[in-house]
């Protein structure tokens, strides 16, 4: 007796809807620690500083694919923009157009796009996934059109941005392309909780057609959310730019499945409505450490990064089946 | 009582669907401080009047004043802006936002483009306090109760600044309680002046509260009445269009004949669903369960079809043990499960009536055996003949059918099958009283034709009128078996379901 009263009790005390994002930063916390016993020098902040550079543009994509996400929807033209913001930067650059010129076309261009396969998914009532499918071999195949070779980039504003280092004290430091990405998660995550457009993101998400009765914008929303996960897109090429040197077509290939699978590790679940920005940061985050232990490990080939991903997915996804039926036998 | 100028006034209204006329020159007016019940049966064109109203729907013809002014709303937003607000049949709110966010949503408190929380929910809190609501505004809206989920639809309508407020069947999931409740809050809204646009199917609460009523029936104008002026009696007839007597003539039900026990269950149960039980079902008898809601009626159901597992006992149907695993080996022993939840559970809505119809007895065949186009045509026309489903048109989309006609579109579906027991869970939800009677009429008939059928019913009445016997069931457990006799009535069964036997 006293167990359940006990069960109820911590329940109110943790609303269901932060369990899943708990679970993912238990997760982490777990697998830092674990690294911590197993290796010298694992342990320190740098190695966490060190996920975010190196998945500083998947971060990005990430969090564009979560308001998409939220709202029951999926993006799959997402690796394929990084790419051609990769692409279209290089080849721009080397035709000596300005930086910074450069940037603002690439971002605008993402966003357009995202902005078009909204306008589609929503005025002509077609599965996301579809159109996007579409817009991922449309951008895919754009970057052929620039160049099938691996352009290098050696403009000195990027090259700059790709070496300096700010520091912490310490011997602590990250990239610029690191900080844009906590800015990009910290706005965003405004966004989602304090502005109008994040809680329309949910309640279209939770339904779209109690959102529509409710007059809320839904067309305006789901549009939105494209345009947000296209710019978040060719921001993350650009970070990719950054760190790469350069533009090629085949980078970022299947990059959408990494994002996604950020988001769904961080506990949004994909029937929309129901997420944490938070729990994005954190899934990128648990997919870096993956790959940092593998390297650590040293003897372990990174194909072991793939079937780990695998296997979280596996465990998260049944974990969202089982909350999920939770509250549907709850409801009445 | 000088009567005010009408806030809203809809003259000559038209509206065509694919293959259907929706509504032909209704006039329809609503005055200030009035509660105006709409009547009519399911596909009299209540739904699509209202939709018409709130600019879910164009119109095709006719015009719509509000205040005067000539309106045509664009959707449902606009509508609202201008005044009229809509409470729907199911809760249309976000389940998955918290209470204060769903009152508030699209027109959250703001400073300088950041959302207020804490005055969103001090004001939430204070809004619901006035309906006699206490809740926990930041929990998510799932964790409460249809009912509950129903006041804060109403909550949210009142406090956008309405002029009309539509409540399209608010009360049909919230009980006795909860009605007042909702009535004192309607009554409220009325001395403000808020015109009110109310649809019930239940006569009783529409005498209650109602000062005038508009009358539908096929998508045509009946009249406009005074409720003090006109009997229920005159009011049902003028719905359906004939006389009560056809609803009457149920009431003398043949005895039970003798017939060899279809479906034997002893001792069959499930942990935490129901407890063992033993029931046997006749050919030809029409058994019916009463009990309150989550007493344990549709355990019992679905686990005589197999749709859940028992954990103990056995079951024989036609004398023969069987272990039914899964609703498919049920089909094949000739049992059929209507389920309470239509929507979610039986029908596609983007599938065509006949598609709809054809789709178990597709499935008892075999995919590979396609049922014949002719055959098919053959089928479909009977039944909707038979049930005389309205619009008659087989290759309509089930969503553009009412309720009570999707509801005979799913009997048709099982019916076609042909089965021995034929399990209705609450077939007559939401369904006005002159579609009520045609399935109660059929129920009785199939029984006649020494079909089983297992009723089970929310509404005592209507499960005394058409069962041989009734299983009581309370707190998940079946605590009497009572044959339908003189001596039983709706005050015995009620007893019987508040102490749980009867002496």
């Amino acid at each position: 007796m006293t167990g359940i009263t006990g069960l109820l009790d911590r329940r109110r005390t943790v609303p269901q809807k932060y369990i899943p994002v708990l679970v993912t930063a238990g997760l982490f916390v777990a697998m830092f620690v674990a690294g911590g016993i197993r290796y010298e020098n694992f342990a320190t902040g740098q190695i966490i500083l060190n996920v975010f550079i190196d998945n500083a543009f998947l971060l990005v994509v990430a969090v564009g694919m979560t308001f998409v996400i939220l709202t029951g929807g999926i993006d799959l033209s997402v690796g394929s923009v990084v790419a051609l913001a990769t692409m279209l930067s290089a080849s721009l650059l080397k035709d000596g157009w300005p930086a910074f010129a450069v940037m603002a076309l690439v971002l605008v261009i993402g966003a357009v796009l995202g902005l078009a396969m909204g306008a589609i998914i929503h005025y002509f009532e077609i599965q996301p996934f579809i159109v996007t499918l579409a817009g991922m071999f449309l951008a895919r195949g754009l970057c052929y059109t620039i160049s099938t070779e691996s352009i290098p980039i050696d403009n000195p504003t990027f090259t700059d941005i790709a070496q300096t280092r700010i520091n912490f004290g310490g011997d602590l430091s990250v990239t610029p392309s690191a900080l844009i990405a906590v800015a990009v998660v910290l706005i965003a995550a405004y966004v989602l909780h304090y502005t109008r457009l994040g809680r329309n993101v949910y309640a279209t998400g939770g339904s779209e057609q109690s959102a529509l009765l409710m007059g809320l914008p839904v067309a305006r929303t789901k549009i939105a959310v494209y345009t947000i996960s296209g710019f978040c897109s060719a921001l993350g090429g650009l970070l990719f730019a950054f760190y790469s040197l350069s533009g090629y077509g085949l980078s970022a290939v299947g990059m959408e499945l990494d994002a996604i699978a950020a988001v769904v590790i961080g506990g949004t679940l994909l029937t929309g409505g129901s997420g944490f920005l938070l729990g994005t940061v954190l899934g990128v985050l648990v997919l870096g450490l993956i790959q940092t232990i593998i390297s650590f490990e040293g003897t372990l080939s990174s194909w072991w990064t793939k079937i780990f991903i695998g296997l979280l997915l596996f465990v998260f996804i049944l974990l969202q089946r089982v909350f999920s039926g939770g509250s549907r036998r709850r409801a009445p | 009582m000088a009567a005010p100028a009408p806030i809203l006034r809809m003259s000559g209204i038209g509206k065509q669907f694919p293959g259907v006329k929706a509504l032909d020159g209704v006039d329809f007016r609503l005055l200030p401080g009035e509660v105006h019940a709409l009547m009519g049966e399911n596909g009299a064109g209540k739904s699509t009047l209202i939709k018409v109203l709130t600019g879910v729907y164009d119109i095709d013809a006719g015009e719509i004043e509000l205040e005067g002014r000539r309106v045509a709303f664009s959707s449902p937003l606009a509508a609202q802006q201008a005044g009229i607000s809509t409470v729907y049949q199911e809760v249309n709110l976000c389940a998955n936002l918290s209470v204060a966010e769903n009152i508030f949503i699209g027109r959250e408190p703001r400073r300088f483009g950041r959302i207020q929380w804490q005055t969103m929910r001090r004001r939430a809190t204070e809004i619901l306090s006035r309906l006699d609501l206490d809740l926990d505004v930041s929990a998510p809206l799932t964790s409460y109760s249809l009912a509950i989920q129903q006041m804060v639809a109403i909550a949210r309508a009142v406090d956008i600044d309405a002029k009309v407020l539509i409540l399209d069947e608010p009360t049909s999931s919230l009980d006795a309680d909860e009605v007042a409740q909702l009535f004192r809050v309607m009554r409220r809204l009325k001395e403000q002046g808020i015109a009110i646009l109310f649809v019930s199917h239940f006569l009783d609460q529409i005498y209650e509260i109602s000062d005038r009523m508009t009358i539908l029936r096929n998508g045509t104008l009946v009249g406009e009445y005074l409720t003090s002026e006109l009997s229920q009696v005159d009011l049902v007839g003028k719905m359906i269009g004939r006389e009560l007597a056809d609803l009457e003539k149920l009431e003398a039900r043949p005895p039970a004949r003798e017939a060899a026990p279809l479906v034997e269950a002893d001792h069959l149960g499930r942990s935490g669903a129901i407890e063992p039980f033993t029931l046997t079902i006749h050919e030809g008898e029409v058994v019916g369960l009463a009990g309150l809601l989550g007493s344990g009626r549709t355990e019992v159901a679905r686990l005589l079809f197999g749709a859940d597992h028992a954990g103990t006992g056995s079951l024989k149907i036609g004398g023969e043990q069987v272990n039914l695993r899964t609703p498919r080996s049920a089909v094949s022993r000739k049992l059929a499960f209507c389920s309470e939840n239509r929507r979610a559970e039986g029908l596609i809505p983007d599938l065509t009536v006949r598609e709809n119809i054809i789709l178990a007895l597709q499935a008892a065949r075999g995919w590979s055996r396609p049922i014949p186009r002719r055959k098919q045509d053959e089928l479909v026309d009977k039944y909707i003949a038979a049930l005389n489903i309205r619009p008659a048109n087989p290759d309509q989309l089930i969503r553009n059918l009412s309720g009570g006609n999707q509801q005979k579109v799913l009997l048709a579906r099982w019916l076609i099958l042909e089965p021995r027991l034929l399990i209705l869970d609450e077939p007559t939800r939401g369904i006005d009283v002159g579609a009520k009677a045609e399935i109660q009429r059929l129920v009785a008939e199939l029984s006649d034709g020494g079909m089983a059928v297992l009723f089970i019913s929310a509404e005592l009445e209507e499960v005394l009128r058409l069962s041989h016997k009734v299983g009581v069931l309370r707190d998940r457990r079946l605590v009497a078996e009572l044959d339908n006799d003189e001596g039983l009535t709706t005050d015995t069964l009620t007893e019987t379901i508040a102490s749980g036997a009867r002496s």
